[in-house]
């Protein structure tokens, strides 16, 4: 239950406004580290800007006009969804909210009827389906430690939710690297020039729309980090040097994969939900039935 | 502030190059060179590129792949030709299946010759074709204010 | 009039309806007469809601013993019509099947009725005026419809004999067996209708004749008929338990406690599972496909299977809490998982709104099988949400289908162009069937949430986890099967018939509505009727439901941003790697040849084929039934 409304509406004005902003920081740290850790001296930080802000400046070419509808779609119920969690809200509403928003992408992919597009929504709806299964474990593992599904109680119920669940913590970050369209896990698109099917879901998106796309990455980056911070949520230290941490390793293992294909996408990601998930969740759920209720 | 210059995006064509400078294309992204830092990034897709470069000759099998590309890219855009086949065919110029270079049939802003182009010619070719680039997006935004005022005058 | 004179008005003003659609002759004034009667019983099941929604339960002791002999004789004649057809039909399986009911009811009617009286016959609470409404709204609408597409159905296949005087006729004798069966208190008359049902699916199934149709109807008829056996042997055993006969009262049987109630509770449950066609029965739902689209829409997702899962979701605070009711809720969510994976190595249209509906109501029979009470307020959700749906998916793709010539997904690409206010309606069943804020997603949160608290729910919630991404993957290629925008699309959709249209725009507009106003749904219906059973019920928080209102509003606002961006765009084609795309689109080949692009969805079937997870299906899920039975048996001794 959100108990305050007031508070909660100015979280979720906070994560609008700022969450672009500090998105797009991560999105530029994440391009100067690979360049570093590729021996090279990669752009400036703050790079992402002046990317969206040039897609801004082009002209805006579309296949059809209902792609317009479904970019700004997904933007917008990406906003929401972020809105949603930091407003302190129901987990499973977030996730499904989430959801939404990446059909919309999937559809305006669709809508372009082109082989490239195509291939792309394929195998994003099978990213899709692939870590779906872990998040909403992650949910149900947080619900079981801290006895609610909303955002506000977890992180303020000063409970050390990773000692609980660390099962659950390895295969969120693995499904993490899907989400993050990083290596080996980049199929349906690829943020760096790995080119397999052109640019997969955001093929025939390009000026403007695509800025729309880059910039709800932004503030789909900024949520899937508050996830790793609920884990750490009993110290707000500790948790952000857990996101730093766990970026980094991110970072590192998309620079030292090569992508895999979907099939072993789907088998590796369904079974890590199937063992790291479920055990966790039934270890956990043992204890506090049987042993401690 | 202008961000075009900040974000150059380009998209690399081989019409009938040897390869050659399609190597020192690929070179100037290497560490030893990394144009990524001035943010520019090679995307395969024309779709999101404002800069085409070109390195080789046109022929009959290209001649349509290159003009479909150059469409696809949205306004504004800069084609830099690569090498000195893509400016004049090169020494391939006389074959009885060579058009000649890729002006024949793509407008091309800036070229860039050598055989096969340094990656530092590249470089130096990239930056004249950004300031092309630039004044080509002011005469854009210039049109569009036009037609927005037209249309809000014709109301 | 009094209440119980609606009842039994819903009832019998069907039967009417029947009999002068087997006495008309002319078209015309068949089709008046349907929709006459389709209004009437529109009108009067929402006026039996706003006269009973707040009196509770109320039960009335209508009937006599000329009605239970009545409906002895007619079970009679109807098993020896099916006796007639399976000897000719030479079905072995199904000849065994009736001779064996009929023997249990003879035994029954003679031996152990006589001296028995059940009072309380008929009955109305909340949940039977949930079903009353869907069978009321959605029934009437689909048979006006039914009118329209039988037309152009004998038009495109004159082959097949013209029956329409027997399809309208069992359309209606069907609808009023399925109020019946919602109405009745007693179980013996709820069995009467139970096997009228069944009888009128058959008939149905079978309506074209073709051998593959006739197989497909006894199959299904073999199956349900399984079921009735063991419903009769529940009625059996409840006759040898209370000769008083009390325990025929359905409310009386639940609320005298489960060391009693449970053998009757178990079999008829069975009854229950053979009917909504989950593992191991789900073949005969996905043959009953051969039918008219009206036929798959009314009987085999919105409302006769509805009664296999509503008998179950009765029973469920007998089950909650036994092992008998967790192997049904395992079997049902199994269902769930494999129906939903199968679904997606479907291409025909029709087997994949099949298999979906097998998952859906496997996901409700778990609800109902755990039991709590949190999960009956789901079942009863997700019953409403599924059945709305589900009917304007498949009437949908009956409009799709005579319009195109097709019922394979692939052939749908570009329906957005082709038939676009269809492909919309289309797109928002779907959306209504797995995206938030629409009701299906929202049941399946709400049920996520409520197995956290049950015993052994963490099962449940795998199962819901996998299987739910599983549909939504295969709901979304189709969605984004249908709204590609290919070129040179010519636009078929204007022989559809304009009361088609109407109901088919009910039916959206229902979709919508009842998202939105579900909490009052919730509050007026559904909560009392838990509290009642319960003592206590659950709802959605009001913050949640506030969010979920305004995403509602969101996405119905959004597309009217198309109207603002018409401006800066550029109309352009897509990228091919530099191939020409302003024609059709081809790719180069070697030595000079173009090939076609042909886009088609991934099916995965070395993954999700059919064979291998039903076969999975049908072991794990006759192992449970093997298992519950045994315990039964045990229960029993």
């Amino acid at each position: 239950m959100i108990d305050e409304p007031w508070s909660s509406i100015l979280s979720a004005a906070v994560y609008i406004l700022l969450a672009p902003v500090i998105g797009g920081l991560v999105a530029g740290i994440d391009r100067k580290v690979t360049a570093r850790m590729q021996g090279r001296v990669g752009p400036p930080v703050i790079q992402p800007f002046y990317d969206v802000g040039k897609l801004f400046e082009k002209e805006n070419p579309v296949v059809t006009t209902t792609q317009n509808f479904y970019v700004l779609s997904y933007l917008v119920f990406m906003v929401v969804a972020g809105a949603l969690f930091f407003s302190g809200g129901d987990m499973l509403l977030v996730i499904f909210a989430f959801t939404l928003s990446h059909i919309f992408l999937v559809l305006g992919a669709y809508a372009s009827y082109s082989p490239y597009s195509h291939i792309g929504a394929e195998r994003e709806l099978i990213q899709i389906i692939a870590y779906e299964p872990m998040i909403i474990f992650t949910a149900v593992g947080m619900y079981m430690v801290t006895h609610s599904f909303n955002v506000s109680a977890i992180v303020s119920s000063g409970i050390p939710i990773i000692m609980f669940l660390p099962g659950v913590f390895i295969g969120y970050l693995i499904v993490l690297t899907i989400k993050l369209r990083k290596s080996p896990f980049d199929l349906s698109t690829s943020h760096h020039a790995h080119q397999e099917i052109v640019k997969g879901v955001t093929t025939d998106f390009a000026g403007p729309n695509l800025g729309k796309i880059e910039i709800a990455h932004w503030y789909e980056y900024v949520f899937l980090l508050g996830v790793v911070y609920l884990f750490f949520g009993f110290n707000p230290l500790i948790a952000v040097a857990a996101i730093i941490v766990a970026y980094f390793l991110e970072i590192l293992i998309d620079n030292t994969t090569s992508r895999v294909k979907w099939q072993l996408t789907l088998r590796s990601a369904w079974l890590v939900a199937g063992t790291l998930g479920i055990v966790n969740l039934g270890v956990l759920y043992y204890l506090r039935m049987v042993v401690a209720p | 502030m202008t961000y075009l210059k900040k974000s150059p995006w380009i998209i690399h064509y081989d019409a009938s190059s040897c390869n050659g400078c399609d190597i020192e294309v690929l070179a100037a992204l290497t560490p030893l060179y990394d144009v990524e830092r001035f943010g520019i990034v090679n995307t395969g897709n024309p779709k999101h590129a404002d800069i085409f470069l070109v390195t080789g000759s046109v022929n009959e099998q290209n001649r349509q792949v290159l003009i479909n590309t150059y469409e696809q890219i949205p306004d504004p855009k800069v084609v830099v030709a690569i090498g000195i086949c893509a400016t004049s065919g090169g020494i391939f110029r006389e074959c009885y299946n060579v058009m000649g270079g890729i002006d024949k049939v793509i407008p091309v802003d800036v070229y860039v010759t050598g055989c096969a182009a340094r990656p530092e010619s590249i470089i130096d070719g990239v930056v004249q074709g950004l300031g092309i680039l630039e004044s080509k997006r002011l005469a854009m935004a210039e049109k569009r204010a036009g037609s927005r005022a037209k249309a809000g005058d014709a109301v | 009039m009094q209440i119980s004179q609606f009842l039994v008005f819903l009832i019998l003003f069907p039967l009417i309806t029947a009999l002068f659609m087997v006495l008309v002759r002319r078209d015309a004034d068949r089709n008046w007469i349907v929709r006459i009667s389709a209004v009437v019983i529109a009108l009067i099941t929402l006026y039996l809601l706003f006269v009973a929604f707040d009196q509770g339960s109320l039960y009335f002791a209508f009937g006599s013993e000329q009605v239970g002999q009545l409906m002895f004789v007619i079970e009679l004649l109807l098993a020896v019509f099916i006796l007639y057809l399976g000897l000719k039909y030479r079905k072995s399986f199904t000849v065994a099947l009736i001779l064996v009911q009929a023997g249990l009811l003879i035994f029954f009617e003679t031996g152990l009725i006589p001296g028995i009286h059940p009072v309380n016959n008929l009955f109305i609470d909340q949940f039977s005026i949930i079903m009353a409404l869907i069978i009321g709204i959605i029934g009437s609408l689909i048979c006006v419809y039914s009118l329209g597409y039988m037309d152009t159905y004998h038009q495109l296949h004159p082959a097949i004999k013209d029956r329409r005087n027997l399809f309208f006729f069992i359309m209606f004798v069907f609808l009023a067996a399925m109020f019946g069966l919602i109405f009745s208190n007693n179980l013996i008359w709820m069995f009467f209708f139970w096997e009228i049902t069944t009888i009128c699916s058959f008939v149905l199934i079978g309506y074209s004749q073709t051998p593959e149709a006739t197989n497909n109807a006894f199959l299904a008829l073999s199956m349900n008929l399984l079921g009735g056996v063991a419903f009769m042997a529940a009625l059996v055993y409840i006759a040898l338990m209370d000769p008083s006969g009390r325990l025929f009262e359905l409310n009386t049987l639940i609320t005298s406690g489960y060391v009693i109630a449970l053998v009757p509770a178990v079999l008829i449950s069975f009854a229950g599972i053979t009917k909504a066609a989950l593992m191991p029965f789900s073949s005969w739902l996905v043959g009953a496909m051969v039918a008219p689209t009206p036929v798959s829409a009314l009987l085999h997702s919105s409302t006769m299977v509805k009664a296999g899962v509503y008998i179950i979701v009765r029973f469920a605070p007998v089950l909650s809490g036994t092992p008998e009711g967790l192997m049904i809720a395992l079997v049902g969510g199994i269902t769930f998982l494999l129906a939903s994976c199968i679904a997606i190595s479907q291409s025909n249209a029709k087997r994949v709104l099949a298999y979906s509906t097998i998952a859906n109501l496997g996901l409700i029979v778990a609800c109902a099988g755990v039991g709590t009470y949190n999960l009956m307020w789901v079942a009863i959700l997700l019953i409403i949400f599924h059945a709305i749906a589900k009917s304007l998916l498949f009437l949908c793709v009956g409009t799709v289908e005579h319009s195109i010539g097709s019922r394979d997904i692939e052939d749908m690409g570009g329906l957005i162009e082709r038939m676009p206010k269809v492909a919309l309606m289309m797109f928002i069943g779907m959306a209504g069937m797995f995206l938030a804020p629409f009701g299906m997603i929202i049941s399946k949160w709400a049920a996520i949430e409520a197995f956290t608290a049950a015993p052994f729910g963490l099962v449940f919630i795998t199962i819901l986890a996998f299987g739910g991404s599983a549909s939504l993957f295969f709901w979304s290629k189709w969605m984004g099967k249908i709204i590609s925008v290919m070129r040179n699309q010519v636009n078929v959709e204007g022989s559809i018939k304009t009361e088609m249209w109407a109901v088919l725009s009910i039916l959206t507009a229902l979709v919508v509505v009842v998202a939105l106003i579900f909490p009052l749904i919730s509050s007026m219906l559904i909560e009392p009727f838990v509290m009642h059973i319960y003592g206590e019920t659950t709802r959605l928080a009001q913050a949640n439901l506030t969010i979920m209102i305004l995403m509602l509003a969101l996405l119905m606002i959004m597309p009217f941003s198309m109207l603002f961006q018409r401006r800066d765009q550029i109309l352009t084609h897509p990228y091919m790697g530099g191939r020409p795309t302003v024609g059709e689109m081809k790719f180069a080949g070697s030595m000079g040849t173009t090939r076609d692009l042909v886009l088609s969805n991934y099916y995965m079937r070395n993954y999700f084929g059919e064979e291998k997870l039903f076969m999975i299906g049908v072991l794990l899920c006759w192992g449970l039934v093997l298992i519950a039975g045994v315990m039964l048996a045990g229960v029993i001794l």
